[in-house]
């Protein structure tokens, strides 16, 4: 089954050598998830102040500069897994380095049928 | 006639205790919830049937579990939402075809605690926690869950639907929890059972008599989980609620006000409990692992021993150890009363000043009404009065509402 992991923290919690602390071990995380077949892809994201927002009402674009949401904590970066259940994904969210500095959310991902049949 | 009335009687006392056990192990063979309760329920009815003509089967859980598995099939063959899975059920159908060996006795427990945890999993929000183990583990209706805690049956349904799609959508696992995780994930069965109890003792009195006990659901839970894993918390725990539960008809009046264990008729103790409850409490210490539940269940133990005069030094003691093992302001209030009965008012008052002076408790009923028996204690009767007033605008329970108004009667009438 596989899970989206969606890492958010404070931006600005982190120093330049945490960063590169965080960085590492996250690389070598999906390093070591990737050798088991379980790792989907995975990437950090650029900063939030990068982010652009579009909404399209009555055929006409909306496009905002900035995230969809003011939060104190905002998405980072994200994984997909194919875990055997909730535990195991549960299991590599709290390895990651962000867990102990910001929320590691865990959603499912909706299996879609393999390829139509008709 | 009356030997159909007594089947009755007897299949649904059949139903209380072995419907947990029958879907448990149900909901490991096919991996579906309600897949899993369809067909337990269709067993029970082909055992009304067939029981009505044969007797009741000497051991009927592994009946009903063969019953119910060939009832899983039926209903997957005849199932067409699945079709686009079709590979996956028409495995499922063969395992389950194949699955020809008797269930022994340990798979069953196994399965029921896998049950228990699955229910209790952190990632469940702990409302939805509570209403979910109390139907598929203690196999209570939808309704009676609704009335007992005074909620539609609709809301309540919602709820356990909400649980079991969580469990569904996010594939969380039917398992025991590893060793490294047991503790944090026995802690968390534990709190959803403590929660249920508390629940059923609070609300112990006025239109209580067609709700469902939830206290006493809440035992049975703790015995279950007692049975199937050894563990000096539990034994804790269900001497706590035990020792509690022993003092229910004595705590309050028959107009439902407070009655302060000094004042407790002690004939209305039951003193069954009350010996079961501390026989726990030994031998929860004696296996040398000593946590929170089982240093309350202690106190809770100390109190029910003492005939005229209570042990306030073992008392003392043993709030001192909770308070490391759980450090909060609320055991340090009962700390400073517990001093206050060894070595005066004084003592006590200070250590609630200092409380207070923190920052902490500060719209805490409890404490305000501590600090003002203390203060009355200690002839400060006008620094009393406006404790036990400030205690009354934050109480929010109508029999404390009432023990306050009282207490403030009588200092004012001195």
């Amino acid at each position: 089954m596989q899970y989206m992991l969606l890492i958010y923290s404070d931006e600005n919690c982190w120093t330049e050598d945490e960063m590169q602390t965080c960085f590492q071990k996250s690389m070598r995380i999906s390093e070591e998830l990737s050798v088991k077949g379980k790792l989907i892809s995975a990437a950090p994201l650029h900063s939030v102040t990068t982010a652009t927002s579009l909404r399209v009402k009555n055929g006409k674009r909306h496009i905002t500069d900035g995230p969809f949401a003011e939060t104190t904590e905002q998405l980072g970066g994200y994984y997909i897994v194919d875990v055997e259940n909730l535990d195991e994904a549960l299991e590599i969210a709290a390895s990651l380095p962000p867990a102990e500095k910001g929320t590691v959310e865990v959603r499912p991902l909706f299996p879609l049928p393999e390829k139509s049949q008709n | 006639m009356e030997n159909n009335s007594n089947l009755n009687r007897q299949l649904s006392q059949l139903y209380k205790e072995q419907s947990g056990k029958v879907l448990a192990t149900l909901v490991r063979l096919v991996g579906d919830f309600e897949l899993a309760e369809e067909a337990m329920h269709e067993a029970f009815s082909v055992a009304v049937e067939s029981w009505a003509k044969k007797g009741i089967p000497t051991n009927p859980t592994p009946w009903l579990i063969s019953t119910a598995r060939f009832k899983a099939i039926d209903s997957l063959r005849r199932n067409k939402r699945f079709s686009e899975l079709e590979t996956d059920i028409q495995q499922l159908i063969h395992e389950l075809e194949e699955y020809n060996q008797e269930i022994g006795q340990q798979e069953i427990e196994d399965d029921q605690l896998r049950m228990i945890f699955t229910c209790c999993h952190p990632a469940i929000a702990p409302q939805i926690q509570i209403p979910l183990t109390l139907r598929e583990v203690c196999g209570l209706s939808t309704e009676e869950i609704a009335s007992a805690y005074l909620v539609s049956p609709s809301t309540m349904a919602q709820r356990i639907v909400r649980g079991k799609n969580k469990i569904k959508q996010t594939n969380i696992p039917f398992v025991i929890p590893q060793k490294s995780e047991l503790s944090d994930r026995l802690d968390g069965v534990l709190s959803v059972i403590y929660l249920v109890f508390n629940e059923g003792y609070a609300a112990s009195n006025g239109d209580s008599l067609l709700r469902v006990d939830l206290s006493n659901e809440a035992i049975r839970l703790a015995r279950l989980v007692l049975s199937l894993l050894k563990d000096s918390e539990v034994m804790g725990l269900l001497a706590l609620m035990l020792l509690h539960e022993s003092r229910r008809y004595a705590r309050t009046d028959g107009d439902g006000n407070i009655i302060l264990l000094e004042n407790q008729d002690r004939n209305l103790w039951q003193q069954a409990y009350i010996d079961e409850g501390t026989a726990l409490v030994q031998q929860a210490i004696a296996s040398g692992q000593v946590g929170s539940y089982t240093l309350q269940a202690a106190i809770a133990a100390v109190h029910t021993q003492s005939t005229n005069t209570t042990d306030w030094e073992q008392i003392i003691a043993l709030y001192s150890l909770l308070l490391q093992v759980e450090p909060s302001p609320v055991i340090e209030l009962n700390l400073a009363v517990a001093i206050a009965m060894r070595d005066g008012a004084k003592a006590g008052l200070n250590i609630i000043d200092s409380i207070l002076a923190s920052g902490k408790l500060q719209e805490y009923h409890k404490l305000h009404s501590a600090r003002g028996e203390l203060l009355a204690r200690s002839g400060q009767i006008t620094a009393a009065i406006a404790a036990f007033e400030q205690a009354l605008a934050l109480v929010k329970q109508a029999p404390e509402q009432r023990f306050l108004v009282q207490k403030l009667a009588q200092l004012k009438s001195q």
